[in-house]
């Protein structure tokens, strides 16, 4: 892995408001409470979450979509957490982003070329035969027939206007692209035409990618490596290799449990952990750690202390978790069940 | 595919936008129809004028004449050329519906483009202001403002521009306001775009439906405006014709020359209609979704 991040965020936290100030319901909803994440050169990461962890609020301010409520953001080196729209421009072509939506991400005015030239021409490219010949290879590297610029994104499929999402997010050769649920409103047979496409064109330009879903076998395609968001924080981060072969934190585990497993006999003979209750508010976030409410085994402590994300078992393998200790790894939460089912017999 | 080949790349064959355009249009009677009334709209408020003669010489052998070979449409109860008059009253019709919307949509869009994309306290304070002037009726408020203005031509056009242009900056600012939380949107920002390029570049094509109706409903509402005005005494003044003035004097002679209000009543309404089928034309050929 090489030394320079492309991207390294420290202590990220997004609050809004929400609620009325003269209905006196103000509040402030923690999206984003303290996220730290760092992307190597060529390396896609993949962030998982259940809707509502401030997953996609993450993406939104490493682009600078939104402006972060505290943190740094360094983009190749530079904060940019709190830099201007005006002063962001000349990094802008540095990274960009596919949204989750093909059919709100294009605009419905222009034609595929127009849509896909559009970033040259934002960073002062004024020829149109040189954009012309960036839209004809960015068509060519997506698989797209070259007739597809003068039509408009309306007549397209959805898996064909994730590809032109693609082509105009690469078409500046971004160091980074954040991907915000690329596929998820995609049947699952265009996902995987769209995930190899991510990928094949990764390996030819090289790009870093922060890759947002809340499909863990998805992420498991596609990440080299994984950080697990529950409530606005990471509660754990490793390689994917490691992540799946020994989930850490009691969170991953249940989700690795839940994940849908496509061979029957497989899916009969593995425990399976259902975690009870729904994601509490951001709003009115639990003291301590932020699982204990959900957590199969939280003890005492879990409801006074918060975990901090330290690598325990590995320096590479950061977890935030109590239970999580040096000599034992961590915690069995398939015991609590078995003894459950123990205790009623 | 490590190897994209630029020289395969096919070389572009660029429809014409113009002509695609053109050929969509062509293809909606209505929208023809209403562009060929406009057009007979335009033509007459440009040469009527020319061939028509004077609007003030009087007959007086033939007061309100029945249309006739010497005067086409009549005469009115002064032996003036009822023809003579709706040519150069389309004159100031066209001018009062064209030009007030006009200018009204030269204002009101980029102050609703930018009060509903920068949003913020500029935003309320526009919007605050827009609706206490929304408050009032179109023409009570064109009235106003004529009164205050003073009675001359220009003064009706600025009138009614300003009368139009709270519903113009709220129509924009809507459209802008649901615009700008698109994902494409979001993307123009992510492109690096300036505030400007995203909101005459992003907001305003995606805007242009509901601002090719407003504007159609808008005209024929100014051409209408234009004749209370007059009416009123606050628009043009007499002996200078114009459709309006022509259709509130002919109020009193209804009983023996109906034609002196059927003639200028079917221009209003011919003018409205051309608007009105031209801009559904224009709003369904501009947009790529439909068709």
């Amino acid at each position: 892995m090489s030394a320079e991040n492309v991207l390294t965020v420290r202590g990220l936290t997004k609050h809004y408001l929400g609620g009325s100030r003269l209905r006196g319901t103000q509040h402030v909803v923690r999206a984003v409470d303290g996220v730290d994440l760092r992307i190597a050169a060529g390396e896609i990461l993949g962030l998982v979450g259940e809707s509502g962890s401030g997953k996609s609020t993450v993406g939104r301010c490493v682009t600078r979509l939104t402006t972060p409520t505290s943190g740094t953001i360094e983009l190749l080196g530079k904060d940019i957490s709190r830099r201007s729209q005006r002063q962001l421009r000349p990094l802008r072509r540095e990274v960009h982003i596919v949204f989750q939506d093909p059919y709100s991400s294009l605009n419905p005015r222009m034609t595929i070329g127009e849509i896909i030239a559009e970033p040259l021409r934002q960073q002062g490219i004024r020829s149109r035969r040189e954009r012309d010949l960036g839209v004809a290879e960015m068509l060519e590297r997506t698989g797209l027939r070259q007739e597809m610029r003068t039509r408009y994104p309306h007549e397209l499929s959805g898996g064909q206007r994730q590809r032109v999402a693609l082509a105009r997010a690469l078409i500046r050769r971004p160091r980074l692209v954040v991907a915000d649920e690329p596929v998820s409103a995609l049947d699952v047979s265009v996902q995987a035409s769209i995930l190899n496409l991510l990928l094949e064109l990764q390996r030819d330009l090289g790009f870093s990618c922060l890759f947002i879903s809340h499909d863990l076998s998805v992420v498991e395609f596609i990440s080299d490596r994984i950080a697990v968001m529950y409530l606005g924080r990471i509660v754990e981060t490793t390689s994917r290799e490691r992540l799946f072969r020994e989930p850490q934190h009691p969170y991953t585990q249940a989700l690795l449990s839940a994940a849908p497993v496509p061979d029957p006999a497989l899916a009969r003979g593995r425990e399976r952990v259902i975690l009870r209750g729904d994601l509490p508010s951001a709003a009115a976030m639990p003291a301590g750690c932020r699982f204990h409410t959900r957590c199969p085994v939280a003890v005492d402590r879990c409801r006074t202390d918060d975990p901090a994300l330290v690598g325990v078992t590995a320096p590479d393998h950061l977890v935030a978790c109590h239970l999580v200790e040096p000599g034992r790894g961590a915690p069995d939460i398939t015991a609590v069940r078995r003894a459950d089912a123990d205790h009623s017999t | 595919m490590s190897q994209v080949g630029l020289a395969t790349a096919a070389p572009v064959v660029r429809v014409s936008q113009g002509r695609r355009l053109r050929r969509r249009f062509l293809r909606r009677p209505m929208a023809v129809i209403g562009l060929v009334l406009v057009a007979a709209f335009v033509l007459l408020a440009l040469v009527g004028p020319l061939v028509s003669g004077d609007p003030l010489a009087q007959d007086f052998g033939a007061r309100l004449a029945p249309p006739s070979a010497h005067h086409l449409l009549g005469t009115d109860d002064l032996g003036r050329d009822v023809f003579a008059r709706i040519a150069h009253g389309a004159r100031v019709s066209l001018l009062a519906g064209v030009a007030s919307t006009a200018l009204a949509v030269v204002v009101g869009v980029p102050i609703g483009l930018g009060a509903g994309y920068f949003r913020g306290w500029l935003d309320s304070a526009i919007m605050r202001l827009n609706d206490v002037l929304l408050a009032f009726p179109f023409l009570i408020f064109a009235v106003g403002l004529a009164a205050i203005l003073g009675a001359s031509l220009r003064n009706v056009v600025l009138a009614l521009a300003i009368a139009q242009l709270p519903s113009v900056i709220r129509i924009t600012r809507g459209e802008a306001l649901v615009l700008r939380d698109q994902d494409f949107v979001s993307g123009a920002v992510a492109d690096g775009a300036r505030p400007i390029t995203i909101m005459f570049r992003y907001l305003l094509p995606n805007s242009l439906n509901a601002l090719i109706v407003q504007a159609t409903v808008a005209i024929p509402g100014a051409i209408i405006g234009e004749a209370a005005l007059s009416f009123l005494g606050l628009g043009v003044q007499p002996p200078t014709p114009s459709w309006g003035v022509m259709l509130t004097t002919a109020q009193q002679f209804l009983a023996q020359a109906p034609q002196l209000a059927i003639f200028p009543g079917l221009m209003i309404a011919l003018a409205t209609l051309g608007f009105n089928l031209l801009g559904d034309g224009l709003r369904d050929v501009l947009d790529p979704r439909s068709h």
